[in-house]
């Protein structure tokens, strides 16, 4: 594709490439098998399951959809991030920071308060209907962002608009929640950011935007290499610009509407994601997307383990953990930059 | 008769409420390198890019012409394979490689989602070995200098193969060799058949061209052949006679003009 990468020129880097999407695939194989091992019966469960039917239900029916559903959120995640730092040309750029999540999280609690549904409801179309208000409200947020940066060319316009929908878009959901007050315990949970209520519907639904934003990403990611020359550069190679841009907010948007929808609001996991694959490998959009969407996955999957064992047998939040660790990372990341003499 | 690879007729231009260009009428004739000049907010980079079709058509009055054909009938991908473009500060790339980042010239000979061909990793290499990148082809962007990194983006734009060549300050972060290596470049591209138009800030270097078009105030005040007395007077001219061109050691030269300063 648009990378030479594939070409024996630059060979070492799709070998760095193919080892680093190995090692994500083989890190989510330990931990899926420390995720369905993680809980207040342990290990035992699983080496009953086949005999014993609590056993069975406990890791089939609990920790298996939660431990891949975590990994789903991520790869969304990972891979909304990396979406939105291509697209608007900024390393900060993460579904937080441009308000997307708080759009979602708006849409999703507008849904559930319209339908009278919780997040913890399992039937398809509270599902379907969540997700789908999520989406339009992930959409919403990023061109009403856009709109008050005018443009993605001041990254500091662009950040403070980002903050800024995202407090309004925040207060909103508040007031939501405040008038229906049937969904303000379930809608507690869900603002923390929890894989708790994660069922194996969620996770087909997680798994079906997560094929179809991939899909539409790796299509476009030739848009988003362009555009790292700059837009003149990138309009003046025949690219598409206008109707590529569309497609990757979409699939942004879905990406971010999708997992909010179904784990509440987690933090930095698309912000570090694609950072910490470009500490590793630097390669064009279309294995950046792919190797960033495996990292946000790994990422998640390990802070949920992490969330249901430091306090065992209660459990953190695992928002509440990825906004601690996250924070910390975009503190450090931030003091790196400005250490390096470069501005926001 | 020479043919012409761009045509402009009546070209205005604003951005915002301002006015950058004028009733600008310019042809460029092909199988030559013209270079335009004048001083700080002349209008030379809005003409250029204007000339690129890359400015919003609400912008801009007036018809482009490339090659015979009105700019904004040619599909995009079309335009893109017959006229490459190299701007000015544009954009970073820091996290892709030399070689991916000249690879994207390539992209409007590509179908879409195929992987580059080996007409594409030959021209690659040929545009980076040009503007000697080739060394440094696995670094990425963020690790080099900016004459190194000036030299990839030149690269990336030579990759296009395209018949008319448009560059921006192609010059800039560019050292004395490394500028004589480029004036190389640019000739054996025009003796090749191809047509080179640069905005170049340096009138010495742009002197070495084969035509000038002289802007001030966002109109063109000459068009001229570069070893012509007419565009000697009009240069001087547009810079309020603090320059003088001469020809020395068989080019034509802008000196700083002391007298006028010790003059006043």
């Amino acid at each position: 594709m648009t990378g030479a990468s594939i070409g024996v020129p630059t060979s070492s880097a799709t070998r760095r490439a193919a080892w680093c999407a190995a090692w994500l695939l083989l890190a989510s194989a330990l931990l899926a098998v420390c995720g369905a091992s993680v809980g207040s019966t342990g290990f035992d469960s699983v080496l009953r399951m086949h005999g014993d039917p609590v056993a069975w239900q406990i890791v089939w029916d609990i920790r298996l959809p939660r431990t891949l559903g975590a990994w789903l959120a991520g790869a969304l995640l990972g891979l909304s991030g990396a979406v939105a730092q291509g697209l608007f040309r900024n390393p900060l750029a993460d579904p937080y920071l441009l308000g997307s999540a708080s759009g979602a999280a708006l849409g999703g609690a507008v849904a559930m308060a319209l339908f009278g549904v919780s997040p913890v409801a399992a039937q398809w179309m509270a599902r379907i209907g969540i997700t789908g208000m999520a989406f339009l409200g992930a959409a919403g947020a990023v061109v009403l962002t856009l709109l008050l940066a005018k443009g993605v060319q001041h990254t500091l316009r662009l950040l403070l608009a980002g903050v800024i929908v995202g407090v309004v878009l925040g207060a909103l959901r508040d007031l939501v929640e405040l008038a229906s007050p049937d969904i303000l315990q379930a809608m507690q949970a869900f603002t923390l950011g929890s894989t708790a209520f994660v069922g194996w519907a969620a996770c087909l639904l997680m798994a079906v935007a997560w094929a179809l934003c991939s899909v539409v990403a790796w299509m476009l990611a030739r848009a988003l290499d362009g555009l790292t020359l700059g837009e003149a550069t990138a309009a003046s190679l025949g690219l598409p610009l206008m109707p590529m841009r569309v497609g990757l907010v979409a699939a942004m948007a879905l990406a971010t509407g999708t997992a909010v929808a179904q784990t509440g609001l987690i933090a930095f996991v698309g912000l570090a994601a694609p950072h910490l694959v470009r500490s590793i490998v630097r390669v064009t959009h279309e294995r950046h997307i792919v190797l960033s969407s495996l990292m946000g996955a790994v990422l998640l999957m390990a802070a949920d383990i992490l969330a249901r064992w430091l306090l065992a047998p209660q459990e953190l939040p695992v928002g509440v953990l990825t906004a601690a660790l996250g924070g910390t990372y975009l503190l450090w990341l931030m003091h790196r930059r400005t250490s390096q003499g470069g501005a926001l | 008769m020479k043919s012409i690879a761009i045509s402009a007729n009546g070209i205005s231009a604003s951005i915002g409420n301002r006015s950058i260009l004028q009733g600008i009428d310019l042809q460029l004739p092909a199988g030559r390198w013209t270079s335009i000049v004048g001083p700080n907010g002349a209008g030379k980079s809005t003409l250029l890019k204007v000339l690129a079709g890359l400015l919003p058509r609400v912008a801009v009055q007036g018809d482009v012409l490339l090659l015979g054909r009105p700019l904004v009938q040619i599909p995009a991908r079309e335009r893109a394979r017959q006229l490459a473009w190299l701007g000015q500060n544009e954009g970073s790339a820091d996290d892709l490689t030399s070689y991916d980042v000249a690879m994207l010239g390539r992209l409007p000979h590509q179908a879409w989602l195929a992987p580059p061909g080996a007409a594409d990793h030959a021209a690659v290499e040929q545009a980076l070995r040009t503007t000697q990148a080739w060394d440094w082809r696995h670094r990425p962007l963020s690790q080099l200098s900016g004459g190194e990194r000036q030299r990839v983006l030149l690269a990336r734009a030579l990759a296009v193969q395209a018949q008319v060549l448009l560059m921006d300050e192609p010059l800039a972060n560019l050292d004395p060799p490394h500028q004589t290596d480029w004036l190389h470049t640019m000739r054996a591209l025009v003796d090749a058949g191809g047509t080179v138009v640069s905005v170049l800030h340096e009138v010495s270097l742009a002197l070495q061209s084969d035509d000038m078009v002289v802007m001030a105030q966002g109109r063109v005040l000459h068009q001229g052949a570069c070893d012509a007395p007419a565009t000697h007077a009009a240069l001087e001219s547009v810079f309020d006679h603090r320059i003088h061109v001469r020809h020395l050691d068989g080019m034509w030269m802008a000196l700083p003009s002391m007298q006028r300063k010790h003059s006043q």
